[in-house]
């Protein structure tokens, strides 16, 4: 009998395809903006991701996100450094400095800077030269992406194409000359502001005078501890907020869903997708059964139980969500394949995807109940009347 | 008039001997709605439908005919009084039993067909097989073999849009036939068809649907398919007026 309820669904193409199409629409919708609103959420805690080396994070125990740094005493370092279970701890500047190129433009960059001795902190991956040429005189490290865009060259003739800024390249950073030696590969941040990655102590000598310039201080746990009970006592030893990676992570994230419109935003077109992808199939699907009703009619008539026609909606409704929910997240994949390298924030995550598949069993679930009811409720004479 | 010799006046605890009889309706009633809206469609109907007999039901429209067949098919329940089928009695029966004994005893054919559109002839005359729990394959194979009994073996893989009405009322009757039920109802069956090919039809039904252990219900306006009766019931305002066994005697 499933077949049957197969060929009932498939024979009517026209009908079939709407409904196929309902279940796309709202995948789609909250596959695609999920993966976007993903991908923005991802791009809040990118500096935190690509700093590889350091197990837990420290800093004023008033810093809300990654952003939001309010400078410590360096000395905090050394108080951090005393904490029982530290293995080491560097300092980390991060703050914004205007560049100026050479041909006069002046572009705002996230300034960072990296324990000038380790140089933990340093990008995640080098596309020309290395970390360690930080140690030449006004050296710095610029993002690829920002090379490529914002702080590339262009010429006077509109018609040219940007000239990407180069390893030998000169910048001013607040009116100290600095040298590119290296063009570093990482996640774009949330601001998509070029990066530059240079020393601590030449990062605050490039930025404006603070009486204080410590961002924060990355740690390392002492191998076998655990990095929660290493948080716990510098945060109890020095009054500073110590994270795990993780953690940091998710303060980030907390403060962009708490204070930012970005959820909204995204869980408006999300749950607009949601509805209109359920109304469409739902009143599809459903005026696809009253139009079989009377076949349905025939069905019970002739001997099919309540029961077997209610599996044969469900199947129904299955098959057009297995189908609209392979083609939504194909379609999204697609978009975000598409767009790959480009600065469209985009992360289709596997759990997005079992989100997005959730959303479809209750889309079909929905409007199969719509359908079951009208089965149940229909008399099988129903047939004899004309 | 010929009238059988029907217990109609006997009360409901009168045994009668059901040997050789396929359906035993007495004083069967059913009202649609309540109170003021309330519709008597069947005021105390009493028949009885002997084994391999086609028996018409004939009557003016709203006389209740549908209402019969319908209680008599198990597809509706009866308000009060007696109905079963071979013995059996679908009021005492469970929801689940009442379907699979329709199932397995009772073939219908429509006035409008009721054939499924999106499936092929083959795959509709197996519906009742399937419903029985026949696999596809098996089923379709035992579907072919009746269709050539209908004489439209040939067309089993069309679907029915593409077949004339004459036609699709012969897989109907396939698909009523399939299953080898002991009880066929019919409803208006060549209503929807030419005089000429309302003949065909009804012939086919005739030979092919009525058997020793057989018997078909016919409900329908048409006169020109009585000569085919071995009883007509005529029914008005809910009830059998009398049942004759001559067409000329209506």
């Amino acid at each position: 009998m499933f077949r049957v309820a197969l060929k009932m669904l498939v024979g009517d193409s026209a009908r079939f395809f709407g409904i196929v199409m309902g279940v796309t629409l709202a995948c789609f919708v909250i596959a695609q903006q999920g993966s976007i609103f993903i991908g923005i959420m991802g791009r809040t805690t990118a500096l935190i991701n690509d700093t590889t080396y350091p197990d837990i994070w420290v800093m004023d125990p008033k810093v809300q996100y990654i952003d939001d740094t309010k400078p410590l005493q360096d000395t905090q370092l050394y108080r951090v450094r005393g904490v029982e279970g530290v293995a080491w701890a560097g300092r980390l500047y991060k703050g914004m400095i205007r560049a100026r190129m050479e041909n006069g433009t002046f572009q705002n960059c996230n300034l960072i800077g990296i324990e000038d001795s380790t140089l933990v902190g340093g990008p995640p991956a080098m596309v020309e030269g290395t970390v360690g040429e930080l140690r030449r005189a006004d050296a710095v490290i610029v993002d690829e992406a920002g090379a490529t865009t914002r702080l590339a060259r262009r010429t006077g003739n509109p018609e040219d194409a940007p000239i990407p800024l180069a390893v030998g390249d000169t910048l001013e950073l607040n009116d100290r000359r600095a040298v590119v030696v290296g063009i570093s590969k990482g996640t774009r941040t949330f601001q998509s502001q070029p990066m530059i990655y240079t020393t601590y102590s030449r990062a605050v000598s490039f930025a404006p005078k603070e009486r204080k310039s410590l961002s924060f201080v990355l740690v390392g746990v002492k191998p076998g501890l655990d990095a929660q009970e290493v948080c716990k006592r510098i945060a109890e030893q020095t009054g500073l907020a110590a994270y795990t990676r993780a953690q940091f992570r998710w303060v980030t994230v907390e403060y962009y869903l708490k204070y930012t419109g970005i959820p909204i935003n995204f869980g408006l077109a999300v749950g607009l997708g949601f509805l209109i992808g359920t109304v469409i199939t739902g009143f599809m699907f459903y005026s696809f059964t009253l139009d079989n009703l009377r076949f349905l009619g025939t069905l019970k008539a002739m001997g099919t139980g309540d029961v077997k026609l209610l599996w044969m909606i469900l199947m129904q409704a299955l098959v057009v969500g297995l189908l609209g929910f392979g083609i939504g997240v194909g379609l999204a994949s697609l978009v975000g394949w598409l767009n790959r390298g480009s600065a469209l924030a985009f992360l289709l995550p596997w759990q997005l995807v079992v989100v997005a598949g959730a959303a479809v069993v209750v889309i079909c679930m929905l409007s199969a109940m719509l359908s079951m009811r009208r089965v149940i409720l229909l008399e099988p004479a129903v047939v004899f009347k004309g | 008039m010929t009238t059988t010799a029907l217990p109609t006046s006997a009360p409901l605890d009168v045994p009668i001997n059901r040997e050789g009889i396929a359906v035993v309706c007495r004083g069967v009633t059913k009202t649609y709605g309540t109170g003021q809206a309330a519709v008597r469609a069947l005021r105390g109907v009493d028949l009885l439908i002997h084994s391999g007999e086609l028996m018409m039901l004939v009557g003016p429209s709203g006389c209740g005919k549908t209402s019969l067949i319908s209680v008599i098919a198990g597809v509706l329940d009866r308000d009060d009084g007696e109905c079963t089928v071979f013995g059996e009695d679908f009021a005492k029966m469970k929801p689940h039993q009442r379907t699979a004994f329709r199932g397995r005893t009772i073939g219908f054919v429509f006035q409008a067909f009721n054939l499924i559109p999106t499936l092929t002839i083959a795959e509709n005359v197996a519906v009742p097989l399937l419903i029985n729990g026949w696999s596809m394959h098996k089923a379709v194979q035992e579907a072919r073999g009746i269709l050539d009994q209908v004489g439209i073996g040939d067309r089993y893989r069309d679907i029915p849009a593409r077949l004339s009405g004459g036609q699709q009322q012969r897989v109907a009757i396939a698909r009523a036939l399939v299953h080898k039920p002991r009880l066929i109802v019919c409803d208006e069956p060549t209503s929807a068809l030419d005089h000429e090919t309302g003949e065909r039809v009804m012939d086919l039904l005739k030979t092919a649907a009525v058997g020793k252990d057989r018997s078909l219900v016919v409900v329908t306006h048409d006169n020109r398919i009585f000569q085919f009766a071995d009883r007509i019931a005529k029914m008005d305002d809910g009830r059998v007026m009398g049942i004759v066994s001559d067409v000329k005697e209506l």
